[in-house]
């Protein structure tokens, strides 16, 4: 949040606390009319929130949570206490600004009630209006609410990041494909897995190293046995244009011969325990201190340790995965720190323990951020997070487990964490505990290919799972699901961009550009990217079909893989093999892509465009194209950027400029232009030049290619059909 | 563009002037033709010539842009002059990295390559002459291993058959003293059992060769126990290796053999002592009888086509690295030790042989070991 705010919670509470000892505090909203509600991450449970009344509230306190379960209120590794309130009419938020554990009861009026039952009331007159109301409760602090009245969707995700920050904008390479297990065993290991990419002809950007890298799990170090040499490794991914991830997790090994910790103790950076000494817990490494992020001098040190001369063996292609920073204590109450644990400024960790992962993910950005001297944009991937972590990087819905019940709680859990302005979300793909089944990998891999953060991750029990080792079938399926996602890596960075100026969820629940379509209210099997491709993915094991809903009165949708139209609304049964990944496209809109798929995401950096000009049934579209050098702050500090604008109306397609404060040298040209829904012309003239383009025109699928345009992608110009 | 246009018209790759659109080899230039028009290699259509290698994909295959980017499942010819030729996808055309040895992939791109063909195939035909020595060297070596195993099969299958016979007499003696012995059953019994394992367990001498340890379950690897920290110093896979040895065992062999070490002795239990001794005939029964099955056993196991790996019958090799004590007792057991105390984990007791068709003795299959954590059970591959 931003300073301002933070700033008068610190002064109202330094009053308070010489007043009052620490008491809870609590408060009840009423939304009537409204039967929707949504929000208040992390939990594993469905996109629409359901009601408490005789169950567990839904817990916000950041724990690590050995398997968790589904479908269930208890807290995980993340808290983000905003909620949303919607009906057709109005979307409302409540963003209750408080670090301690907290807990929301939900009740409703109508809960439990048929339609029937609702008719019913109707018709006699006695039908009360649908009302949601809500219980707050924190363990300690004080009542700071925002009420965000939107009324848009649209709106809320405005007013709430203009509080809190909206998404950061990835580096390019980050919304590529990753490729993590616990762990990666040694440099050989690492080589061997790379070159694996590349004989097996499959494209990825990052491979990520857990705590095995690291000298007893010392972070900031490396095995000296395993990794003798990381940066002649580091180089040696770089040639292919790769990068690297290692962990540091906020727990520091209590060893007096590690650096580290030597200079976290004498600056007096650990936290203490209620006696004043330094809290001491267990961890991976064994006995641990805890730094205490929440001290703003402790982050600076702490961003300080990234410098390339501090972080030995780390090079520009390194970045950083912060782990366990709930913080996970495993000799601590539920796995965490001690309430009574000190803070800097004397807060007890109860009054804050929510915000600790919060400031761990801040420094690491930070440190990053400060090893180039401002110049390139950071990657740390966090655990645990509060309002506001989306400025910071991307978080993973931590250690789920290869089962289909987990591929499918995916979809909600980040759904419900782009509402809140964090988009940059994932989940582990195969699942972190146990072995998928080849079909569930191939499952998963289809899922996490359309959704923010995609990456695969592994338990070190759990047999390797490289996307080669389940033989050729399945090997091609996982490679044609990574494909399209690097084939849509400018639709995800144009979709990131707007979430970055707009607080706009990237993955967006239906209802979010629907709000008035009340059937999508409850809808967390599929959701959209953007506003122009809807996706239903395939969670079910043996599935041989999906119910689809297609919303929008009047509108059209067009299959992404077929190029088949469809009317909408309408819900339909879509038949499926373990090939199909079910996208459609919005009729109206124009989604940009790269076909030329490479080893990694920075090798398509100059290819060409291909436009896909999805028509409406007025037989108009629209897109935009977002691009800048895909990792400096350039686009901030020299508006070293082009965001280009497409229509199409009137048999016209226009590119201009959608922001003509930004300019970008791109040798990157059109290639293709595929306008479904359109009929066969008798000529298509580039404009500028009067030059005739080629195309072909599939009359069953009234699908219309025209040949290679040729021209810069930051050029104006126009294409007629005639 | 006009720029991918040009070496159509005169870049040519070899100083054996074959007039050929970039990146097709020579076998298949006759089908790009400048003065016709191009016809798909799959015959899905016919563009005309100055459609190929103009940087669009005009055909299903491919085949219109061997010597671009543009086709998703296309492929790019590099003559790779000194070394061998080679195609690459089309994927790796001009992304900035060079994958051909002779530079050709990457003539757009703005990086600088280094034509590296002809040190490649110096290396390659170095590493050739070594491989024919060793492989010379190996068979050499497998033959005198082929003689020795017969040798002693004989000698194994006389002595069996001399078992046979003192078997027969023993018995009867035997049986005149049996109704004294009753109460020594029972422990006789369990003697012979323990006294089995203790000679399953033993390790006679013989000449140290052997590849790398994988670790596996069905087909993919297995990780360490739980709680354990991972392969470390391993390698991929659980994959253990040690020094170069020269190989004894011919060309499949290659590989990296374990250090020398001298055979150990397995862990045997000797039977207990306190029971009163069995009288001399019993005694010479219960000898004769587990020398015999042991003898039985040992014929039976599959050593090579010819016998050539019976030397390695009952030997035990061992690995450290920085974390843990690798066992492995040929056709019988791999097991883990931590090295700084701990239990020890079967890795795998002796299965099969289960190299690929054609080397079926190029791997050893070690299965059924303890149970990985919410895993299977942990196995051993030995690569010979």
């Amino acid at each position: 949040f931003s300073d301002k705010v933070s700033s008068t919670v610190v002064s109202m509470w330094d009053k308070i606390k010489n007043v009052f000892s620490p008491a809870s505090v609590g408060l009840d909203f009423s939304f009537p009319g409204v039967e929707h509600v949504y929000g208040i991450p992390e939990h594993a449970d469905s996109l629409r929130l359901r009601t408490t009344e005789g169950g567990d509230p839904y817990r916000l306190f950041n724990l690590d949570v050995f398997q968790y379960e589904l479908y269930n209120p208890m807290a995980l590794y993340g808290s983000v206490p905003v909620m949303l309130a919607h009906n057709p009419q109005r979307t409302l938020g409540i963003f209750w600004l408080n670090a301690a554990e907290t807990w929301v009861d939900i009740t409703s009026n109508t809960a439990g009630k048929t339609l029937f039952g609702k008719m019913l009331d109707y018709m006699q007159g006695g039908g009360e209006t649908p009302q949601t109301d809500v219980h707050w409760m924190s363990e300690s602090g004080i009542i700071d609410v925002f009420l965000l009245l939107g009324p848009s969707p649209n709106d809320v995700f405005r007013q709430y990041t203009s509080l809190t920050g909206t998404q950061a904008l990835p580096p390019l390479f980050a919304l590529a494909y990753h490729q993590s297990r616990w762990n990666y065993n040694d440099e050989d290991d690492v080589a061997g897995v790379d070159n694996g990419f590349d004989e097996h002809d499959i494209p990825y950007d990052v491979i990520w190293l857990d705590i095995e890298h690291a000298d007893g799990k010392r972070y900031f170090t490396w095995d000296s046995n395993k990794f003798p040499r990381p940066r002649e490794m580091l180089q040696r991914l770089a040639a292919k244009k790769r990068k690297m991830v290692s962990i540091v997790d906020p727990h520091i090994k209590v060893d007096s011969g590690y650096r580290v910790h030597n200079e976290i103790r004498s600056r007096g950076f650990y936290i203490k325990t209620k006696d004043g000494s330094d809290y001491e817990g267990w961890c991976w490494p064994g006995s641990a201190g805890y730094p205490d992020f929440t001290n703003p001098e402790m982050r600076a040190w702490w961003a300080s340790m990234f410098a390339y001369d501090q972080y030995e063996g780390s090079l520009d292609n390194l970045y950083t995965w912060n782990d366990m920073n709930e913080p996970s204590v495993f000799n601590g109450p539920e796995v965490t720190i001690h309430k009574d644990a000190v803070h800097h400024g004397g807060w007890e960790n109860r009054d804050l323990h929510n915000l600790y992962g919060f400031y761990v993910q801040m420094a690491t950005a930070e440190g990053q951020v400060q090893r180039s001297r401002g110049a390139e944009r950071p990657f740390v991937l966090t655990r645990a997070f509060f309002a506001g972590s989306q400025r910071y990087g991307a978080v993973w819905t931590g250690d789920n487990a290869a089962e289909w019940d987990h591929v499918k709680i995916s979809i909600p859990m980040c759904l419900s964490l782009g509402l809140v302005g964090i988009s940059f979300c994932g989940a582990d793909i195969g699942g972190f505990f146990k072995n998928p089944e080849s079909e569930l990998l191939v499952r998963w891999y289809q899922v996490g290919a359309y959704q923010p953060f995609f990456r695969a991750h592994a338990h070190l029990d759990t047999v390797r799972r490289e996307p080669w080792l389940f033989g050729d079938e399945n090997k091609g399926l996982i490679r044609a699901a990574i494909r399209q996602r690097y084939a849509l890596l400018p639709y995800w960075y144009t979709v990131f961009y707007r979430s970055y100026r707009t607080g706009q969820p990237v993955m967006r629940p239906l209802w979010v550009e629907y709000p008035q379509d009340v059937a999508t209210f409850s809808i967390d099997d599929q959701y959209l990217i953007g506003d122009a491709l809807l996706v239903h993915p395939v969670t079910e094991e043996g599935a041989r079909g999906v119910q689809i809903y297609l919303p929008g009165k009047g509108e059209v949708w067009y299959d992404v893989g077929t190029q088949q139209k469809h009317h909408a609304p309408q819900t339909f049964y879509m038949a499926v093999t373990m090939s199909s990944i079910p996208v459609f496209q919005r009729g109206g809109s124009i989604v940009v892509r790269k076909e030329r798929v490479r080893r990694s995401s920075e090798c398509m950096r100059s290819d060409p465009y291909t436009l896909y000009v999805a028509l409406s049934p007025q037989g108009t579209a629209q897109g935009d194209l977002f691009i800048d050098d895909g990792h400096t702050f350039n686009l901030e500090s020299k508006a070293q950027y082009l965001h280009r604008r497409f229509s199409f109306s009137g048999n016209t397609l226009t590119a201009s400029s959608a922001d003509p404060k930004g300019s970008f040298e791109s040798p990157a040209w059109i290639e293709r232009v595929v306008i479904l829904g359109a009929g066969k012309p008798a000529a298509v003239f580039l404009k500028e030049t009067e030059t005739r383009l080629g195309f072909q025109h599939e009359a069953e699928t009234s699908v219309l290619t025209l040949r290679k345009p040729g021209i810069n992608i930051g050029a104006d110009w126009s294409i007629s059909l005639r | 563009m006009l720029l991918l246009l040009l070496p159509l018209l005169g870049a040519l790759v070899s100083a054996v002037e074959v007039k050929r659109p970039r990146g097709v080899s020579l076998t298949n230039h006759h089908f790009y033709e400048e003065s016709k028009p191009f016809t798909c290699l799959d015959g899905s259509a016919t563009i005309s010539f100055d459609q190929v290698n103009d940087d669009y994909c005009d055909c299903k295959d491919g085949s219109d842009e061997p010597g671009t980017s543009a086709c998703p499942n296309g492929r790019f010819h590099c003559t790779n002059a000194g070394y061998r030729p080679q195609y690459v996808p089309s994927s790796r055309v001009n992304d900035g990295i060079c994958d051909c040895c002779d530079t050709t992939d990457e003539y757009n791109s703005g990086v600088v390559c280094e034509n590296t063909c002809k040190e490649m195939g110096r290396k390659e035909r170095e590493t050739l002459q070594q491989m024919a020595e060793v492989a010379r060297e190996g068979f050499r070596l497998k033959q005198a291993l082929i003689d020795e195993a017969s040798k002693g099969r004989e000698e194994k299958q006389g002595k069996l058959a001399e078992l046979q016979e003192g078997k027969k007499s023993l018995e009867e003696q035997v049986e005149t003293l049996k109704t004294h012995k009753e109460a020594a059953e029972k422990p006789e019994k369990e003697a012979v059992e323990i006294h089995q394992k203790a000679w399953d367990g033993e390790c006679p001498p013989a000449p140290p060769a052997l590849g790398r340890i994988e670790r596996e379950r069905g087909g993919s690897s297995c990780r360490f126990a739980a709680g354990s920290p991972l392969a470390e110093s391993l390698g991929r896979e659980g994959r253990i290796g040690g020094t170069l040895d020269p190989n004894p065992l011919g060309p499949a062999l290659v590989q990296v053999p374990l250090p020398k070490k001298p055979p150990h002795k397995a862990t045997g239990e000797e039977p207990e002592e306190k029971m009163p001794p069995y009288d001399e005939a019993t005694q010479a029964l219960i000898d004769g009888r587990s020398l015999k099955m042991s003898l039985e056993k040992e014929i039976s196991f599959d050593f090579g086509p010819l016998g050539e790996f019976a030397y390695l019958y009952g030997q035990c090799y061992e690995l450290t690295n920085n974390e843990y004590i690798y066992r492995l007792c040929l056709f019988n057991r791999v097991s883990q030790k931590p090295k700084h105390g701990g239990s020890e984990t079967n890795l795998g007791t002796w299965g099969s042989w289960a190299g690929p068709e054609d080397q079926k003795f190029s791997v050893m299959k070690y299965e059924h070991g303890t149970g990985c954590w919410q895993g299977p059970n942990r196995s051993t591959t030995v690569s010979v």
